[in-house]
């Protein structure tokens, strides 16, 4: 190989696990911007999404399209309960309260995830041919090309809501002045209960999309978690734009980590980045000062 | 400190003192050694997260820089254990305060969320400095403290030796909450928008509790790797962070006797638990969430103020 086509294929990785950091960093978003709560368990939603996908296409033996729309469906509505039955109840809750709510939340799904899928890490087949195409001496796997695509798709159902749909516009609206929405009629507590069955669809989908080139087991979710909040701290608490291109940057910076450095310290990469992020630009790329 | 606090310590020292003469097990000796070395670091907590309002969820990165730190130098280096623990307080804290001071400085979440990625962090370097720290598999023949020529190799010798540690900083911790640093972190708890407007200066007072909680949890670590003798990356786990602060949150937050006792409840209860093995991941979430919910206060503010409420109706 290379070094072109070596630096091609880190380069397509990267990308491929840029689209889901980015991803899990909208979620974050979307919760935060709704309650300013950043939900800890996000990553659950997309290990949630990854093994549901696993059982229903393998098990079930369901065909790839409609597994991918009921496993996205019951991470909703997993992500819904969750909002109802430990957010909901809370009367005046403190910031350490919640951080601790949704700690546990993800403690709890990875322990249930534990309890009916074991430890075994799972493979999920890749959703067309799994024949890589070659470009420049690197390969290119289509799941890759699949992944960008329902990033697109996901990215322009997202403008298209939050821009002309009434309930887009009551989310947004509330992420503004919760208060002076409320009182312009819109049911705040709804929102809130909507932006976390929204943040765990988005997470189911990163799931799904990326267990075929990843695979999956149920001790993901922590890592992937901390890997979206670098990408959602380094592009502005609250910026979507500023989230899909940091997710590309901590993507593209891990997978050349990873490829030129050292593999060992893979996963330290985001992590260092988001400590150097609040070190010297809390506020990220694209996020306004604080 | 006022007189139930001493009433208290008092209390305490005497069951310290009595329980190896009832306890004879050395299984069971070595748990509550651990409990001993686990309440140091959930006392530093509690006053992290009951007094200053912040969480950490790193702890076990502070405790596991602790115990390498002592173990290494001791092992690797032929240093007496004593200067482990020493350089293990100056390194803990130092940590602290780079982590801290950016992330202090903001609100809400970005301390527990810059505390999670460098738990992570130490958690992978302790992994891969194989030269070091061994890798994986850790390292082992890390010696036992000893006082002047008196070796303490027994459980119970060092059984007592934990506890007294657990004791002075206990004594620290109290008189320091009813000080004028103590009264200033009640006021940032409550306010801080009041408190800084009496002239609280809240970025130094909650940079200061950080790093003192993270001492505690060095000095912990220090303890630990000279009794077990062995350390391995998997006692410092991200899991391990938040084991740490579901004792702190069942004793209930702001209160430091709160800390030890939820502490002893969650570090001997798994022993009667052994049929749930695996699935102790699922206990901990389980209670940390009814917690929250039902109890947040703690279990033993909480079973209280119910009391009350029963009493007065």
């Amino acid at each position: 190989m290379t070094f072109t086509s070596q630096l091609l294929q880190y380069i397509f990785t990267g990308v491929a696990i840029g689209v889901i950091y980015g991803m899990i960093a909208l979620g974050f978003n979307i919760i935060y911007n709704a309650t300013g709560i950043i939900n800890l368990a996000q990553g659950e939603f997309v290990m949630l999404g990854g093994m549901i996908m696993i059982s229903l296409t393998k098990l079930a033996h369901l065909p790839m399209p409609l597994g991918f729309f009921i496993s996205v469906a019951i991470v909703t509505l997993i992500g819904a309960a969750f909002e109802r039955g430990a957010i909901h109840p809370l009367k005046n809750p403190s910031i350490i309260t919640l951080i601790i709510i949704t700690v546990a939340g993800s403690i709890l799904f990875k322990g249930g995830a534990m309890f009916i899928w074991g430890k075994q890490t799972y493979t999920l087949p890749p959703f067309s041919s799994d024949k890589p195409i070659s470009v420049f001496g690197a390969y290119l796997s289509p799941q890759i090309l699949w992944i960008l695509g329902i990033m697109a798709a996901l990215v322009l159902f997202l403008v298209l809501f939050f821009t002309f749909t009434l309930t887009g516009k009551a989310m947004r609206a509330c992420s503004v002045n919760k208060v002076a929405a409320s009182l312009m009629g819109i049911n705040v507590k709804l929102m809130i209960l909507f932006s976390f069955a929204l943040s765990a669809a988005i997470g189911a989908i990163a799931g799904i999309i990326i267990t075929p080139v990843t695979l999956m087991n149920y001790d993901r979710g922590t890592m992937l978690a901390i890997k979206g909040f670098a990408a959602a701290v380094l592009g502005g608490l609250g910026s979507n734009v500023g989230a899909v291109i940091a997710g590309f940057i901590i993507g593209l910076m891990e997978s050349l980590g990873a490829g030129f450095i050292s593999s060992g310290y893979k996963d330290a990469i985001a992590l260092f980045v988001l400590l150097v992020v609040l070190f010297l630009r809390p506020s990220g790329i694209m996020g306004t000062k604080e | 400190m006022g007189k139930k606090n001493l009433y208290s310590l008092l209390v305490l020292v005497g069951i310290i003192f009595a329980l190896p003469l009832i306890v004879r097990n050395p299984y069971y000796v070595g748990i509550l050694v651990f409990v001993g070395i686990y309440s140091l670091i959930t006392i530093g907590l509690s006053l992290l997260m009951g007094y200053a309002g912040q969480i950490s969820l790193g702890h076990a990165a502070f405790f596991g820089l602790g115990a390498y730190t002592s173990g290494i130098l001791s092992t690797r280096f032929g240093f007496s254990p004593w200067f482990g623990m020493f350089t293990a307080v100056f390194l803990t804290a130092g940590v602290a305060y780079l982590i801290g001071a950016p992330a202090l400085k903001l609100k809400g979440h970005y301390l527990a969320m810059a505390t999670l990625a460098f738990g992570e962090i130490i958690y992978i370097v302790f992994n891969e400095w194989i030269e070091y720290t061994g890798g994986p598999s850790g390292f082992g023949q890390i010696p036992r403290f000893s006082l002047g020529n008196f070796s303490l190799d027994s459980d119970v010798a060092y059984y007592y030796f934990v506890w007294t540690v657990v004791l002075l900083i206990l004594l620290i911790c109290l008189n320091l909450i009813h000080s004028r640093v103590g009264r200033a972190l009640r006021a940032i708890h409550g306010s801080e928008v009041a408190a800084q407007a009496m002239g609280i200066n809240i970025g130094k007072y909650k940079l200061q509790i950080f790093i003192l909680s993270a001492i505690f949890a060095g000095i912990a670590g220090s303890l630990y790797a000279h009794f077990v003798t062995f350390v391995s990356p998997s006692s410092f786990t991200v899991m391990f962070s938040v084991v740490l602060v579901t004792m702190v949150a069942v004793g209930g937050m702001a209160n430091i006797w709160g800390a030890v006792m939820g502490t002893a409840l969650l570090a001997i209860l798994p022993e009667y638990l052994r049929i749930f093995k695996d699935y102790d991941i699922l206990i901990y979430g389980a209670v940390l969430l009814l917690i929250m919910i039902f109890l947040p206060e703690g279990l033993l503010m909480g079973v209280f103020s119910i009391i009350k409420k029963e009493k007065n109706e």
